[in-house]
């Protein structure tokens, strides 16, 4: 019977990445189609590679795109570190309305985000540009860094903490010593991990972009509103390429390790 | 909340013994990392809802800006434009994008947690790694494969399942598609978490039991997972309730939702007190089901430390 069930089971789990793969697909075959539409094959070619190493416009919005991510992942990591310490710290009224300002945006869907800050950023009077869209980014990436900062600190043993202020080591040097290399790892899964949401935003980034600033998924989006998309399926093709040898590259480092 | 046990100590010098200027100084050094994310978050997330949801209140004026009475005339006009289907449509795709996800998921989830070690690691990365593409890219990718002329339509064509006129793309169909293979990976992670902890050993027990493959899998299994399917539920109703670029992409005008209607009144009629007020209700509706839940998981708890 459980093998049955086996069976039942890995079909489904086959067609399911088979359904997810299935864009990837078509996107990689494409970027090497020789015919500006998508729908026939005629022959491959390297045209669109071509173009994409000279769309002057791409690369800027990409330098865009990388500026954003570099400077919004900076601040939310020091942003989240503090919040996600404090809140496994304390336990107090403060930490209460703290903790609902830093899950609340986990749970509100991009588009009311992008909207309310467009909103705030007109009240304020603040020009449109790479600094509103770097505000936004930070905004929604903080919770994410907090609360992966948190879940760091769950299973760790306050005793070292009060061993060290037991032995007289000031604050610095328990943060220094002890916090730091402890919550390492969570800083880096966090950065990560604000990283790839700040490089793939579109919706809050859209609302908060003003002209001249957009970065490369809104970039993309205007491609794809006026049809030239082949490009850009050149360019997915080498980001996928680039995932594949950082993955497996990650991989072989870790088998070699153990 | 966390390691409570040791509150007692906190407040207390280096001996145990609690001493005023040892908490006066805790406390500011608790407000003191604890003001940069309280304050950036209070100014850059909770302020601009405020205003959303006050503006909504507004009424536009004629020159595309905001009246300064306070009325209901956007509520009104709103509900006047054609809103009704529109709302019931985003969730209606909602519910049933929930719904194929978790009966696509939990079979994989399952799958998953009984694979080896190794086979596990692989199968999540294959998961994973489709969604390192730029989220356009992969909904523009659906668009060519849902094309008049694209392989989909010419092999259900020649297999006869559609005829030649078909239309698979811009229509409500095509949304719920893409927001199927949107989420799917977000509601996988969870309930694949919560089986892996899973003791499979109860199936077994169950089977002994002389209980049936079915009752085995819907009276153990699925109780078994059901913070998994909990949390599954959350990561894809709720973003799905504001999907915006997806139906724009793929769904044409008899596929709109909630979300298009908001970024056409932002960009397109450039009447933002209609915008506020669609806004609100999706805040109203996303904020529903977290506080149902939030309700349903203090509550109790409350309850029964009142009762000791």
């Amino acid at each position: 019977m459980a093998r049955r069930r086996g069976f039942f089971t890995g079909t489904i789990s086959a067609g399911v990445l088979f359904f997810l793969w299935l864009p990837i697909g078509v996107l990689v075959i494409h970027s090497f189609n020789a015919s500006r539409f998508s729908t026939a094959w005629s022959g491959f070619s390297l045209v669109w590679y071509e173009r994409l190493l000279n769309d002057r416009a791409i690369w800027r919005s990409v330098e865009n795109t990388l500026v954003v991510a570099g400077v919004s992942t900076l601040i939310s990591v020091i942003l989240g570190t503090l919040a996600g310490f404090t809140l496994y710290r304390y336990s107090t009224r403060l930490q209460r309305g703290h903790n609902s300002l830093v899950t609340l945006p986990l749970i509100i869907p991009d588009i009311l985000m992008g909207m309310s800050l467009l909103l705030f950023f007109l009240a304020a009077g603040l020009p449109l540009g790479l600094g509103t869209i770097i505000i936004g980014h930070i905004t929604f990436c903080v919770s994410y860094v907090a609360i992966t900062i948190r879940a760091r600190l769950q299973d760790f043993d306050y005793g070292v903490v009060e061993a060290a202020q037991d032995l007289g080591a000031p604050g610095w040097v328990i943060a220094y010593k002890i916090y730091l290399p402890l919550l390492l790892p969570g800083i880096l899964a966090g950065a990560m991990l604000s990283l790839t949401l700040s490089l793939d935003d579109f919706i809050i980034t859209f609302f908060t972009a003003g002209p001249g600033s957009s970065t490369l998924p809104v970039h993309i989006y205007s491609m794809i509103r006026h049809g030239s998309p082949p490009v850009i399926n050149a360019l997915s093709t080498l980001f996928l390429a680039l995932t594949f040898v950082l993955v497996f590259g990650y991989q072989k480092f870790l088998r070699r390790k153990v | 909340m966390i390691h409570r046990g040791f509150t007692w100590r906190r407040n207390s010098d280096a001996r145990g013994i609690r001493t005023l200027p040892s908490v006066i100084e805790k406390k500011a050094v608790e407000i003191g990392l604890t003001l940069p994310s309280f304050l950036w978050l209070l100014t850059f997330f909770l302020v601009p809802t405020v205003i959303v949801v006050l503006i909504s209140f507004r009424a536009s004026d004629s020159f595309g800006g905001i009246g300064a009475e306070w009325t209901l005339t956007s509520f009104y006009e709103i509900s006047q434009q054609n809103f009704w289907p529109i709302l019931w449509r985003t969730l209606k795709l909602s519910l049933y994008t929930t719904g194929l996800c978790l009966i696509l998921g939990v079979p994989v989830a399952y799958h998953m947690a009984r694979a080896e070690q190794r086979t596990q690691q692989n199968l999540m990365l294959l998961i994973i790694i489709p969604f390192w593409t730029n989220f356009l890219i992969r909904i523009y990718a659906w668009k060519v494969l849902l094309h008049p002329d694209g392989i989909i339509k010419t092999v259900l064509a020649t297999l006869g399942l559609v005829s030649s006129e078909a239309t698979l793309l811009y229509n409500e169909g095509a949304v719920l598609l893409v927001l199927v293979y949107t989420y799917l990976p977000f509601a996988i992670l969870p309930l694949y978490s919560a089986a892996e902890k899973f003791d499979f050993r109860l199936l077994e027990a169950a089977e002994d039991l002389g209980g049936s493959d079915w009752t085995g899998f819907t009276r153990i299994f699925l109780p078994g997972i059901s913070a998994g399917i909990v949390s599954a539920i959350l990561v894809v109703f709720i973003p799905a309730l504001g999907s915006y670029i997806i139906p724009e992409i793929v769904g044409g005008p008899d596929g709109q939702m909630l979300g298009n209607r908001i970024a056409q009144r932002v960009f397109t009629d450039r009447n933002l007190p209609q915008a506020s007020a669609l806004s609100s209700l999706l805040i109203l509706a996303v904020l529903a089901p977290a506080l149902v839940r939030f309700g349903l998981r203090t509550l109790p708890r409350r309850w029964s430390r009142g009762q000791a």
